[in-house]
């Protein structure tokens, strides 16, 4: 099932098990889960490991922080994101922890963007309930 | 212990609807596809209806659930041996080497392979839009990690997916737009002499593929298949049969298949694709070496898709494959003869019925029925196939005798 959302956004509903990402970002944290038998990090949100199927898994409040691993400007098809809120720049992200999730690059000129580039989280506020993670450069020093 | 195929099965009949992109015949359900297709592989082949005890298929317009069991009633033929896959593009490859099995299993003995692609007659004013057949390969279930972490996103089907991977390629390889732009130009020379294909009779120069629009850096439009109507069948028979039948037999020696992910963004390397330990298992099998092969039909939904397999395929060295690009003319009249009959680039992609093209296509060379376009010797074919964003893949060898 997926929720409409004023601009044709189809946003995510979370489940039993991922709200806690999910209520993580809305409080500007990124939480991901741990193997307490394997020490993988596990994403997204899963009931069993995907290395050791152990069901012991934690969750943890990681940085959020991490690099692109890649990226493409979607140039032809409608993106679904709220007006005002759209970024062509699709993205996957590898997280410090080693595990990779898709996003956009927001804050940032296209002609900027380079693999390998470090990234902070960007935490985009829809509603009350549900915030999405996005990414944007990390400052340089 | 040598385990795998024993090379008793063979492609023996090969039945391909031409592909339009703008469809100029009746609308047909896919059930009548299925029989027409059927009749003609099976006339192709010199069998008769009767002869037919097992079959393997895909989805059909008419029913979700209980898919064979419908196929084999409207057909009137009961089978020992029924599959339905679920391999997107990389399903009629799976169908091959399943039935393959089937058939050294002793359970069956002529199994029919077909994926109609044709449009279907509309109840009514077709409501689809095009963003809902986006989603086929992206599922907007609850539950669905598709639906939670990439809809939200804008990862929606295939473009961005294999241009993700192509970008990550290019950082972590190079890049030569031109060397990929020669895919698609060899591939047009090819299928300019395909009569089945879309591009039959245009081909196109660097130049043109280059101009041609950015659709997700680094893709442009001239590398990415257009969707087009089709549809087609292969019978696959064991060697008894074969001996009766009325061509040369495509005999299927070695097949292999991998699934890692459904979106690259959890791949492991995104560079490293799954037809890697696909195809060196259908090498292994066939006691053959990718150097030994006289054409490869790989599976074409992107450039990229080709460039990957043929280096995970042991064509050339991972990071080698635009300078084997640049230095092979991969027409059918070059030094090697990939995907002769203009590949989906120039034939259009009918859906899943896509990769059918390249396994008939193999087929009809090793038969000697390619036409303008025939390999002087054609004995061992190679045959790729993909789904989704490289999801899926399996591969084949297919030999004659």
């Amino acid at each position: 099932m997926i929720v409409a959302h004023p601009g044709n956004a189809l946003l995510p509903r979370p489940t039993e098990l991922s709200l806690v990402f999910w209520n993580g970002l809305a409080q500007k944290q990124v939480r991901i889960q741990r193997c307490a038998d394997c020490n993988k990090w596990v994403f997204y949100p899963r009931c069993r490991c995907n290395a050791c199927l152990s069901d012991r898994l934690v969750w943890q409040t990681v940085s959020g922080c991490g690099q692109l691993y890649s990226f493409t400007v979607n140039r032809e098809q409608q993106t679904f994101s709220p007006p005002g809120r759209v970024s062509p720049i699709l993205a996957v992200v590898e997280l410090d922890e080693g595990v990779r999730m898709t996003s956009v690059l927001v804050n940032v000129d296209e002609a900027e963007v380079e693999i390998g580039m470090a990234l902070i989280p960007f935490f985009d506020r829809i509603d009350d309930r549900l915030t999405l993670l996005k990414f944007q450069p990390a400052r340089r020093p | 212990m040598k385990t795998g195929l024993r090379g008793n099965a063979a492609i023996v009949g090969i039945a391909e609807y031409p592909h339009q992109r703008h469809y100029t015949g009746p609308p047909m359900f896919m059930l009548e596809q299925w029989a027409d297709l059927t009749f003609a592989a099976l006339v192709d082949a010199g069998l008769q209806a009767r002869d037919i005890n097992g079959l393997v298929c895909y989805e059909i317009s008419e029913s979700d659930s209980f898919v064979p069991a419908t196929i084999v009633e409207y057909l009137g033929h009961p089978v020992n041996f029924a599959e339905r896959l679920d391999l997107g593009g990389a399903s009629a490859v799976g169908m091959v080497w399943r039935a393959a099995a089937a058939i050294e299993l002793g359970i069956c003995d002529v199994v029919i392979c077909a994926l109609p692609f044709l449009p279907v007659p509309a109840w009514e004013t077709s409501n689809v839009k095009d963003s809902q057949l986006l989603f086929r390969s992206t599922s907007t279930q609850w539950g669905s990690p598709q639906a939670e972490f990439e809809i939200p996103y804008g990862n929606v089907g295939q473009n961005q997916g294999y241009a993700l991977i192509a970008q990550r390629y290019a950082a972590s390889y190079g890049y030569d737009a031109a060397a990929m732009a020669r895919i698609v130009v060899h591939q047009r020379r090819s299928g300019a002499l395909n009569p089945n294909a879309v591009f039959h009779d245009q081909p196109v120069s660097v130049d043109d593929v280059l101009a041609s629009k950015l659709v997700a850096d680094p893709l442009r439009k001239l590398e990415i298949v257009m969707p087009v109507s089709g549809g087609a069948a292969v019978v696959v028979a064991s060697k008894e049969i074969a001996a009766r039948c009325r061509h040369r037999p495509a005999w299927i020696t070695g097949f292999g298949e991998h699934l890692t992910v459904k979106t690259p963004t959890h791949a492991v390397d995104m560079c490293l694709t799954p037809i890697g330990p696909a195809s060196r298992q259908a090498f292994n099998m066939a006691g053959l070496r990718p150097d030994q092969i006289d054409a490869a039909q790989i599976y074409d939904c992107y450039t990229i898709t080709v460039l990957l397999t043929l280096e995970d395929a042991g064509f050339c060295a991972k990071g080698d494959g635009m300078r084997f690009v640049r230095e092979h003319d991969l027409s059918f009249a070059g030094d090697f003869p990939m995907n002769t009959h203009g590949g989906q680039l120039a034939m259009g992609q009918a859906d899943a019925a896509g990769g059918m093209t390249q396994v008939v296509e193999a087929a009809r060379q090793i038969m000697g029925r390619a036409g303008a376009r025939q390999l002087a010797r054609c004995d061992s074919v190679f045959v790729s196939g993909t789904g989704g964003v490289m999801s899926e893949q399996s591969a084949l060898l297919l030999q004659g005798s």
